[in-house]
């Protein structure tokens, strides 16, 4: 246990737990262009939290209960023909201010405010890794579990209804995964660039993938670099964490892409 | 005993009778093609046929144990989405390699096996989506609309494999088109659907019948006879310019002599 005492070794715990749940997540939050969708439920976060310190409760619990009920919002509304993008621009942002605004009632937490917005992943604790490592190993679970289903569901509803699935079903777990991943992320990445680290892996493993199980491995493996690269760097360069591990993804998704442009180049 | 049978099935949607006392069978072996225009209940009946909607009355009627096998509309699949055709074949349920293997070969699509499903024409497309279909050994093949997007030459392969499935496997199709001069080669009978079934049986009496042409127009009438030819030729590769000679001496030489003349005037 006294390698858990080193903050280094936490950060990067905590930053691989987060991946292992966020990776494989992202590559439905791609293939189902879901990107604004995730925005909108991490931007949520913030508001999750003032909610949680005005009422004395975990931060953990807060931004899980505001992340599922705008996923679920959010979910149910794009069934019903409204102009998705707009909406889930206008939820996303005003989510935010919203969040914002609420934080700024609740006393001595503009101090820490930059460590909701953008993460602090070197200060979590030994039970921040549990909740972190619990929620990333719940949602593993639930997305291995239901894999095939989602799967189908994402390729066509009407087939996976064929099939006897309910396409309903499968969006509302994503959604409630969704949700267990922004509530444990808001500690490693903080709100802002929660959706960052559900994309960018995903995005740059396309190009090295041919089956869709290639990719959510890829892609896990890519983010684990993401954040090995990025505490590194943050520590190298004296640069914020969070941003850091985003910014090294950002680099590999660069990276990424230019080996497809040479290699169709080739053909 | 008919592999689904249809009775007296009424249904609303939102309000308004998308179905309307409508009452139909399908036997084993047979090809039924439902047509009618856009917005006819064509797809809503053949959801109450996969038991996807509930009618508000009527009798659905599926024979116990029947397994059915479903060919979607065209799907788009997401670029970012990596899936082989391989891969494809195994959602939702795994199958064997043989299986696989064996459901390609019918859909005549064998060769088609790791590649991408992005990288698929159209009709290779259909084809993985017809063996996709057979992998659960159906007794009734369900194709909605499957080979919108496909052109002309694509389409008749299509139907033809589908004509060689039924001789070679013994099972029945119910199919939708919006286009029955295309089904008309393959079809045993037809069903004209607008809400209500305006007329049935084979497939000259359906486009000769004067519900059908007040649906369609007399325009379409004269494309009709174009497909329709003796089952006794082989047509895997169709040769259009003898089509067309060969639906001229059905049109003029066939029934309908109550029917204008100028009729043949817009065919020809």
């Amino acid at each position: 246990m006294s390698l858990l005492d080193d903050f280094l070794v936490r950060a990067i715990l905590a930053g691989i737990g987060l991946v292992l749940a966020a990776a494989p997540l992202g590559c439905f939050v791609v293939w189902r262009r879901m990107a604004y969708f995730g925005d909108a439920t991490a931007h949520a976060a913030l508001l999750g939290v003032a909610l949680a310190l005005a009422f004395n409760v975990s931060i953990f619990a807060g931004v899980l209960v505001i992340a599922l009920l705008m996923a679920f919002t959010v979910s149910t509304l794009s069934g019903r023909g409204f102009a998705m993008d707009t909406m889930l621009g206008v939820m996303a942002h005003s989510a935010l201010a919203f969040g914002l605004v609420a934080v700024s009632f609740v006393p001595n937490v503009r101090v820490d405010l930059n460590a909701y917005l953008f993460g602090d992943i070197l200060a979590v604790g030994r039970s921040d890794l549990a909740v972190i490592w619990g929620g990333a190993v719940l949602v593993s679970v639930l997305l291995y579990w239901r894999w095939s289903a989602l799967l189908t569901t994402t390729l066509n509803p009407d087939l996976a209804m064929a099939s006897g699935l309910s396409p309903r079903r499968e969006q509302l777990i994503l959604s409630l995964a969704l949700a267990m991943v922004v509530a444990v992320a808001i500690k490693v990445v903080g709100t802002l660039l929660i959706a960052a680290m559900l994309l960018i892996p995903a995005a740059s493993a396309r190009p090295f993938s041919r089956t869709p199980e290639r990719m959510a491995l890829i892609a896990t493996l890519i983010g684990m670099l993401a954040v090995l690269g990025g505490i590194q760097g943050a520590f190298t360069f004296d640069t914020p964490t969070g941003p850091t591990i985003v910014t090294v993804a950002a680099l590999i998704f660069v990276l990424a892409n230019l080996v497809r442009l040479l290699r169709s180049q080739v053909k | 005993m008919s592999l689904i049978e249809i009775d007296n099935v009424t249904l609303h949607l939102g309000g308004r009778l998308v179905l309307d006392d409508v009452s139909m069978t399908v036997e084993p072996g047979e090809i039924v093609t439902i047509v009618g225009p856009n917005g006819s209940g064509k797809s809503t009946l053949m959801k109450v046929v996969i038991g996807a909607l509930q009618p508000d009355s009527g009798a659905v009627i599926r024979k116990p144990g029947l397994r059915i096998g479903y060919v979607p509309q065209k799907l788009h699949i997401d670029p970012t989405l990596p899936l082989t055709v391989r891969r494809f074949l195994s959602l939702p349920k795994r199958v064997s390699n043989e299986a696989a293997h064996a459901a390609l070969d019918d859909a005549g699509a064998g060769h088609l096996c790791m590649r991408q499903m992005t990288d698929l024409s159209g009709g290779q497309f259909q084809r993985v989506l017809l063996a996709r279909a057979l992998l659960s050994e159906p007794d009734l093949l369900i194709l909605d609309e499957a080979t919108q997007g496909l052109d002309q030459t694509g389409s008749a392969d299509f139907y033809s494999q589908i004509e060689r499935l039924r001789q070679n496997k013994g099972v029945a199709v119910l199919m939708v088109s919006h286009e029955l001069h295309v089904v008309m080669s393959t079809s045993d009978r037809v069903i004209c659907l607008n809400g209500h079934v305006c007329c049935h049986g084979a497939p000259e009496h359906v486009a000769s019948a004067p519900e059908y042409r007040a649906l369609f127009g007399t325009g379409t009438h004269g494309a009709l006879a174009l497909y329709r030819h003796d089952h006794s030729l082989d047509h895997c590769d169709h040769d259009h310019a003898q089509d067309h000679a060969h639906a001229h001496t059905h049109d003029h030489g066939q029934n309908h002599s109550q029917n204008q003349p100028q009729d043949k005037v817009t065919s020809a």
